[in-house]
């Protein structure tokens, strides 16, 4: 017989009904030839049985009230009503000049990074629009990342290179243009296993041309923002500031090496 | 938010019985699923294409091993709870309900990881890569965490020590 050898994961599929029809077959084979084995195996099938049947009365049991899924939503809708007002308000100071309110004042000192301030906020911004948008999050897909990079680097006047975060476990979705108060911002998204999405947002910086990797937050998001060389860079996302801040790390460092 | 009630809704016994099974007692459970329905709520834009489950049950299962570091912590412990009588009924079932009450004490001595790895698999129907992702864990350990479990709760039901046979091959063939 020229099969593969059984291995002991072969046993667990077998019991676990995940094998090929083939696979099962040559199992099926095996134990016939290993009343031991077989006999094993036979006692994992019967903790699995008991296992199912011990716990199948609580899959059947009627759902509380507080686990109805239509109700938990709607609760919800009704929580974020007041909160965009809130954000509405606060956007209208922003306006007004106040500025400043998505960074801890006291992390930044105000006169020396105005601009850095600026590109934190608007990175959050494009979180906020483009992150969730199920749709079309980005508008060139990073199949195209070519086309990506030099468009961003036409419209920047600068060459942009996009960070590879996939050593952070964050894979780049693509990117696209966004319109700020400074001029063109080039933004790029990422995400990882679970879903969760990061946004790089990176322009030209008029003022703060070269700053430290300096640690923002407001509503959901948080992120780092720095500036070398005259480009400035934040990386937003709804990680904490601990998980965010070597993945800023990363794509600082490579965007050095441009 | 109309595909959310599609396709979460149907999950969510599946998710209780998850949930209890780890934690053993309702009210416990009952928390912690609706922490996890509240999250994939607020986050299911974030979720991927495709099966949600083990993105719930990811979800599920960070929030109850959370709150076993909590209670750890605090030294609390919640009353274990036995199956309910009633869902049983009959004499006629009287042996299978106490068999039943005994897997679930043995399967409670498991370690935490081994536990959850064999409740995903074997009751709630995870393929081996579904579980890797809920877990967080390569393919590779949850096969082996499997593997010690199972052996484990052997030993606990037959009561005597199982040498492993010398004639299966120690590979490991990940599918």
């Amino acid at each position: 017989m020229s099969q593969r050898p059984i291995t002991e994961d072969d046993l667990h599929a077998y019991v676990d009904d995940a094998l090929e029809p083939e696979r099962q077959a040559e199992v099926d084979a095996y134990l016939e030839a290993h009343p031991d084995v077989a006999k094993r195996v036979a006692g994992f099938s019967v903790q699995r049985e008991l296992l199912r049947g011990a716990l199948a009365p609580i899959a059947e049991e009627p759902l509380p009230p507080a686990l109805n899924l239509s109700r938990i939503i709607e609760s919800r809708r009704q929580r974020r009503l007041p909160a965009w007002w809130a954000i509405a308000a606060m956007l209208l100071l922003c306006i007004g000049g106040a500025g400043g309110w998505l960074l801890r004042a006291e992390m930044l000192a105000p006169s020396a990074s105005a601009g850095l301030v600026a590109l934190a906020q608007e990175a959050a911004y494009s979180y906020n629009v483009y992150a969730p948008d199920r749709v079309r999050p980005v508008e060139i897909r990073a199949s195209d990342s070519a086309q990506l990079v030099q468009w961003a680097s036409n419209r920047l006047h600068q060459p942009v290179k996009v960070p590879d975060l996939t050593t952070a476990g964050y894979r780049l979705m693509g990117g696209r243009l966004v319109a700020t108060a400074h001029g063109a911002a080039a933004m790029f998204m990422y995400d990882d296993d679970h879903g969760d999405r990061l946004v790089v947002l990176t322009r030209p910086m008029a003022t703060d041309q070269s700053q430290p990797m300096t640690p923002h937050s407001g509503g959901d998001v948080s992120g780092f923002a720095w500036a070398d060389d005259g480009m400035g860079y934040s990386l937003v996302g709804q990680s904490s500031p601990d998980i965010l801040r070597p993945i800023a790390n990363e794509a600082r460092k490579q965007a050095r090496t441009i | 938010m109309k595909d959310i009630l599609l396709l979460v809704e149907p999950l969510i016994p599946a998710l209780r019985r998850y949930a209890w099974a780890l934690v053993r007692n309702h009210a416990t459970a009952d928390d912690l699923v609706q922490d996890c329905l509240e999250r994939a709520v607020s986050r299911w834009h974030q979720r991927r294409e495709g099966d949600p489950r083990p993105w719930l049950f990811a979800i599920l299962h960070n929030l109850a091993i959370n709150q076993f570091r909590q209670s750890k912590t605090r030294g609390k412990h919640k009353t274990i709870e036995e199956i309910d009588e009633s869902d049983f009924g009959e004499d006629a079932v009287q042996e299978r309900k106490l068999m039943y009450q005994d897997v679930l004490n043995k399967l409670s001595k498991l370690p935490d990881d081994q536990r959850a790895v064999l409740l995903l698999v074997a009751v709630e129907d995870l393929s081996y890569a579904d579980a890797a992702k809920v877990l967080d864990i390569p393919i590779g350990t949850v096969m082996s965490r499997l593997s010690r479990a199972r052996e484990r709760l052997q030993r606990e039901i037959e009561g005597t020590a199982y040498e492993a046979p010398g004639n299966v091959v120690p590979l490991r063939g990940v599918k």
